[in-house]
């Protein structure tokens, strides 16, 4: 536990150094998008990652927190910090109470469940136009604030965003090291096997997708308050692939992978934005190349192919 | 409500359930041999109406002949889907196999974006659009073929699934695949073989639905995720059930958008996907299997 905590503030200290590095406000909104990713991958890592049980329907969790965040502030007043919590609230309840029928399919049934969920969401915010302004979108969205301190620029946003998404990487790092935590990989690997051991796998799975809901709500409630403006295109069946990638990418059960796949997804567009209509491709491409030849991700991966080369290096060496 | 307002609800969500029905048919022909959910199911809808388009004004081919130029490329690439992504995969866990298939349905779509760009394309109708009426209500002659076409491919199907060699070969691997191997039938032949059929029918249904909604490069996905919820409520049957779902699906649909609201036309599918899955995961005219371990 001592080491995962070194690694811990190792990963704090360089999330809280970065800007210091870059002065380039472009460069730090895609930052904020990377640390409000990597809340959303961590979050699905946990349910995809330790518990075994895949959802493409996060992306609707992540619009819910972020459309409640925004009528509650935008068109009813209230503080965001009374209405980012009530928001998280009401995903979890949303989820858990979805989660008893819908966590009972399992594999290909449940990712198509899951889809379904995910667009019903979809459709709900595309048509609700009194609500949260339809397809063209909700403007007007007020900042957060800290007393007289306006979280209005790139680099409060980034203060701001990656405080949260390193509380939720520390909280996950705990749990996946917790009893909890053995208990969900057990439910992963045999359900029934982990059952015998006196695991309550079905509420388990069920608490697992409520607490992942609840984190991607946080991440959309700081997304529409970093942002001010939302629509719905942002929250459909795409984003939830995309996020799906991320956490593949990152490698599955793999805190820290998770932030990797996040950040090489939101940078990888950046870089290529001369190839912006390929990058639909290169999703597709990436996504097959790393479950067909690098089933662990990055995470397991790039070790892998470290400790490779230097094998091969090695027995040059010895020829 | 007008009883004629209703009747022409139910004929044009026949004729788009037919559609669902051949698209469905396609996901549990894979289903049964392999296991697997085909993500990329709908991919090979929208190709076959891409294909067909690119034929008849590129190539300025007629109808007849540019439909089973389309059908053969999307068989084509079907079958190279089946060897260069599924065949490879080393750990094919139900997760993987859900990743790999999305991976491959957003690659076919980049590629048909890029090749195609992203405006949608009109299919002129295979015999005019003069509407036909029948008992108050109209239903125009693309309507009749689709279903026309749709009863034409599933006697096909039912003829080769159950009076041939191959046929009944995919039937045994469906069963047991073990078994199915021990008697010296290859099974890795029989489940590229279901790929190859499952993308002709899709890129079939592609086809025909094309003159009534317009194609695009990214058609696919809609339409293949109703052709799932076609399968679920056929309870996974490359049979009858799944055709009677599809026209239960398209039906219900069509009488949502005309008395409930057309926005919410698409998340009705949805809905009864969700209920069915809760409900009666084995589909409605399926046998309650008990859970295996």
């Amino acid at each position: 536990m001592k080491r995962e905590l070194l690694k811990f503030v190792f990963f704090a200290a360089l999330i809280f150094a970065a800007p210091l590095a870059f002065k380039d406000s472009y460069l730090m909104n895609v930052l904020v998008f990377v640390g409000i990713n990597t809340m959303l991958a961590v979050a699905l890592n946990l349910l995809l990652g330790y518990a075994g049980q895949i959802s493409l329907g996060h992306a609707g969790f992540f619009g819910i927190g972020a459309y409640l965040s925004a009528i509650l502030t935008a068109t009813y007043g209230w503080n965001a910090w009374l209405a980012m919590p009530l928001a998280a609230l009401a995903v979890g309840m949303l989820a858990g109470l979805i989660g008893f029928p819908i966590l009972k399919l399992k594999g290909h049934y449940l990712a198509m469940a899951t889809l379904g969920l995910g667009i019903i969401i979809y459709i709900v915010f595309n048509e609700t136009i009194d609500l949260t302004g339809g397809p063209s979108g909700f403007s007007g969205i007020p900042n957060l604030t800290f007393g007289s301190l306006v979280f209005d620029n790139d680099i409060k946003n980034y203060y701001l965003v990656w405080t949260f998404a390193l509380a939720v990487v520390l909280f996950s790092v705990n749990l996946a090291g917790s009893r909890v935590g053995r208990s969900l990989r057990a439910v992963h690997d045999s359900e029934v096997a982990a059952r015998a051991m006196g695991v309550n796998a079905r509420l388990l799975k069920v608490q697992v997708f409520a607490l992942s809901a609840v984190i991607s709500s946080l991440a959309g409630s700081l997304y529409a308050h970093t942002m001010t403006f939302i629509s719905p295109a942002s929250f459909g069946f795409n984003f939830s692939v995309e996020l799906l990638t991320m956490v593949v990418i990152g490698g599955l059960g793999s805190v820290y992978g998770s932030f990797l796949g996040a950040a090489l997804l939101t940078l990888l567009p950046e870089l290529l934005r001369g190839a912006q209509d390929y990058d639909i491709i290169i999703y597709g491409g990436l996504l097959m190349i790393m479950v067909m030849f690098m089933p662990g991700g990055l995470a397991r991966g790039i070790p892998d192919l470290f400790r490779r080369m230097t094998r091969i290096r090695e027995g040059a060496g010895n020829a | 409500m007008q009883l004629e307002q209703i009747l022409q609800y139910v004929f044009s969500g026949l004729s788009t359930g037919a559609i669902y029905a051949l698209i469905g048919i396609g996901f549990s022909i894979i289903f049964n041999a392999t296991g697997i959910i085909n993500f990329a199911q709908g991919e090979f809808v929208m190709l076959g109406g891409m294909l067909t388009l690119f034929f008849l004004e590129l190539l300025k081919l007629p109808l007849w002949a540019a439909i089973p130029c389309a059908v053969a490329v999307s068989a084509l690439a079907g079958l190279l889907f089946e060897r260069l992504a599924i065949r490879p995969l080393r750990q094919p866990t139900p997760i993987n196999l859900v990743i790999i298939t999305i991976a491959g349905s957003i690659l076919i779509r980049g590629l048909a974006m890029l090749l195609w760009g992203k405006d949608t394309h009109a299919i002129p109708p295979f015999s005019g659009d003069e509407p036909i009426s029948i008992a108050g209500a109209t239903i125009l002659p693309q309507h009749i073929w689709i279903l026309g076409i749709t009863l034409l491919v599933i006697a096909v199907n039912k003829f080769f699934f159950y009076h041939t060699i191959s046929g009944k070969a995919m039937r045994a691997c469906s069963y047991n695949r073990r078994a199915a191997g021990l008697v010296g039938i290859d099974v890795r032949r029989m489940v590229l073989f279901s790929f190859v059929i499952s993308s002709v029918l899709g890129s079939l249904a592609g086809i025909i639905v094309a003159p009534l909604t317009m194609t695009a490069y990214d058609v696919g996905v809609m339409l293949g995720l109703k052709g799932f919820c076609a399968a679920i409520i056929g309870g996974m049957s490359s049979g009858i059930a799944t055709v009677v779902g599809g026209l239960i699906l398209g039906v219900l649909e069509s009488l949502g958008a005309g008395l409930i609201s057309s926005g919410y036309k698409d998340a009705i599918a949805f809905i009864i996907l969700l209920l069915i899955l809760f409900i009666r995961p084995q589909g409605l005219f399926g046998k309650a299997e008990s859970e295996r371990v």
